[in-house]
């Protein structure tokens, strides 16, 4: 009787405590088995080939423009990425790995690619990149490459926890005329079918990845938005605090899984 | 100016035979595809790589391939050669509406 | 009331003619052959050859390789590899390797020129299948000789397909 009540408390726990528990058992050198799995691991041995090797893999075409990218002077002060931040690989090492974050000024979360655009505007004074343009993408990609093998980590920041919630609460709402909430798919039937694709878990471990659907690099909001549209619901516009809400609440349940970024999808 | 990936082994040893890989950014649209409004898109491939090895003044084709819409978007082609002296490996790619893209990589055999 | 006779006349007359269209395009796209292109694979496979003889690997045997998976998660990009026994010398090589399918809207997918400066007849790609189908690598060696490989592959489809 206290076997059957246990469980339900301890699904509970690991949903929304994962992180730190985690987090504590990997800092005592006791690794807790972790039955998460990232959407690489569903995916066919010849796609998979894809990803693990960046001569074959075609998102590496957008980090190598992303490369350009960073060292390009824009905006009238003639700055470019590097100006501030110096050589990406040690300056955004684990930056990735940590957004959505709360932005200083305004106390509200912002992603990656909005992290991107204020730098644009603030200290480039350059018109920032439109969500999902080739350039934010090149950009964001080369970004989240150097977070690569990484553990996602959210930031300890009290401020996030009401927003966290909200993502979660998102999660887990019906929408659209199917009626189907994330939830129903990803947390209910992942490993199940769906047609002939396998259903993933929903962690967002390779972003921006090349969608072999897509043909090309897109991010999270644009898989995002495929799902809603999926579930005949109108979906947010990109950057959009619904998306970022449900960004921290996909990186808090995603916790301490690995970044892939640039990853390759089916 | 498309981007480009080429991978070419660093400083193989004489007379190996090392697996060249090459990657370029392009749509490949088939012109079967229609546009949101239901127009076909025209066709926009590109139809022909090629590789070349020049060393001390002679210069040889390698390898080529004729490409059709059946390659994907971004297309990756990966073939052989056997290094048996440095050079400049140099590629091409031209396709439909005048698209071109030139390349080379030096290879230096040890 | 005659107005209103009209203009049905009229919607009843634009929808035969968009149905027209619609069904015309449909036959379009599927008997639509690139102007000299060969309709199946058998005759893409012959007309390759230029009508000699082609001599066919088994499941587990063969002069040609072809590599792909069995089960395809995606027909947008799907890796293949093809390679060819042969030493690569100048006495004996491979000249020509190309792949075609059966059920795509054109039969062709790769034609490639070797030489023997190749060391190994290996070739790799990425390539687009439609569905389901039969795929045919083929190579024509110096001597005028060509192999070929057919496979067969299950292609899945997206249950959530793009917007």
């Amino acid at each position: 009787m206290v076997f059957i009540w246990l469980l339900p408390a301890t699904f509970a726990a690991i949903g929304t405590e994962a992180c730190a528990a985690e987090e504590a058992a990997n800092k005592a050198g006791n690794k807790i088995t972790d039955s998460r799995k990232s959407g690489y691991d569903f995916m066919s041995a010849s796609t998979q080939a894809l990803q693990n090797d960046d001569s074959q893999n075609p998102a590496m075409l957008w980090v190598k423009d992303g490369e350009a990218l960073w060292g390009r002077e824009a905006g009238k002060d003639k700055k470019s990425c590097a100006s501030c931040h110096g050589a990406a690989p040690k300056s955004m090492r684990g930056v990735a790995a940590r957004y959505p974050a709360i932005e200083k000024k305004t106390r509200r979360p912002i992603n990656l690619q909005q992290r991107i655009n204020l730098c644009q505007k603030d200290h480039q004074h350059a018109a920032p990149f439109a969500p999902e343009t080739q350039e934010m993408l090149r950009i964001e990609s080369y970004v989240g490459m150097q977070s690569r093998g990484l553990a996602i980590t959210p930031p300890r920041d009290a401020r996030l926890a009401a927003f966290t919630q909200k993502g979660k609460v998102q999660f887990e709402q019906r929408m659209g005329q199917l009626d189907l909430s994330c939830a129903d798919c990803h947390d209910n039937h992942a490993g199940k079918k769906l047609g002939g694709a396998t259903i993933p878990e929903a962690h967002p471990t390779a972003y921006p990845l090349y969608r072999l659907e897509w043909q090309s690099l897109g991010s999270v909001e644009r898989r995002l938005r495929n799902c809603m549209s999926g579930v005949r619901a109108e979906p947010y516009p990109y950057g959009a605090p619904e998306f970022v809400e449900l960004e921290l609440y996909l990186a808090a349940r995603a916790a301490g899984m690995k970044l892939e970024t640039p990853g390759v999808r089916p | 100016m498309a981007r480009t990936l080429i991978t070419v082994p660093p400083n193989p040893k004489k007379n190996t035979v090392i697996e060249i890989r090459a990657l370029i950014q392009h749509p490949m649209e088939t012109g079967l595809r229609p546009d949101v409004e239901g127009k076909l898109q025209p066709r926009n491939i590109i139809q022909r790589f090629e590789c070349r090895f020049s060393s001390g003044g002679k210069s040889d084709v390698i390898f080529s391939a004729e490409l059709f819409p059946a390659i994907s978007a971004n297309p990756y082609i990966a073939f052989n050669f056997r290094a048996t002296q440095s050079g400049t490996l140099g590629f091409q790619w031209t396709g439909d509406n005048g698209f071109t893209q030139a390349e080379t990589v030096s290879l230096v055999v040890v | 009331m005659k107005t209103n006779q009209i203009l049905l006349n009229t919607i009843n007359f634009r929808r035969r003619q968009i149905l027209a269209a619609t069904v015309g395009m449909t036959c379009y796209v599927v008997i639509r052959p690139v102007f000299g292109a060969p309709a199946t694979l058998d005759t893409a496979i012959s007309e390759f050859a230029r009508g000699t003889k082609v001599t066919f690997g088994t499941a587990t045997a063969g002069k040609v390789k072809f590599d792909i998976a069995e089960l395809i998660d995606n027909g947008n990009a799907v890796p293949i590899s093809v390679s060819v026994d042969s030493p690569m010398t100048d006495a004996d090589y491979v000249v020509a390797m190309a792949v075609f399918n059966e059920k795509n809207p054109q039969r062709e997918v790769i034609k490639c020129r070797l030489s023997p400066s190749a060391g190994r007849a290996q070739v790799s790609t990425r390539i687009r299948l439609a569905t389901s189908q039969k795929l045919t690598a083929i190579a024509e060696m110096n001597d005028g000789s060509f192999y070929a490989q057919t496979v067969e592959v299950v292609v899945t489809l997206a249950a959530c397909i793009e917007e």
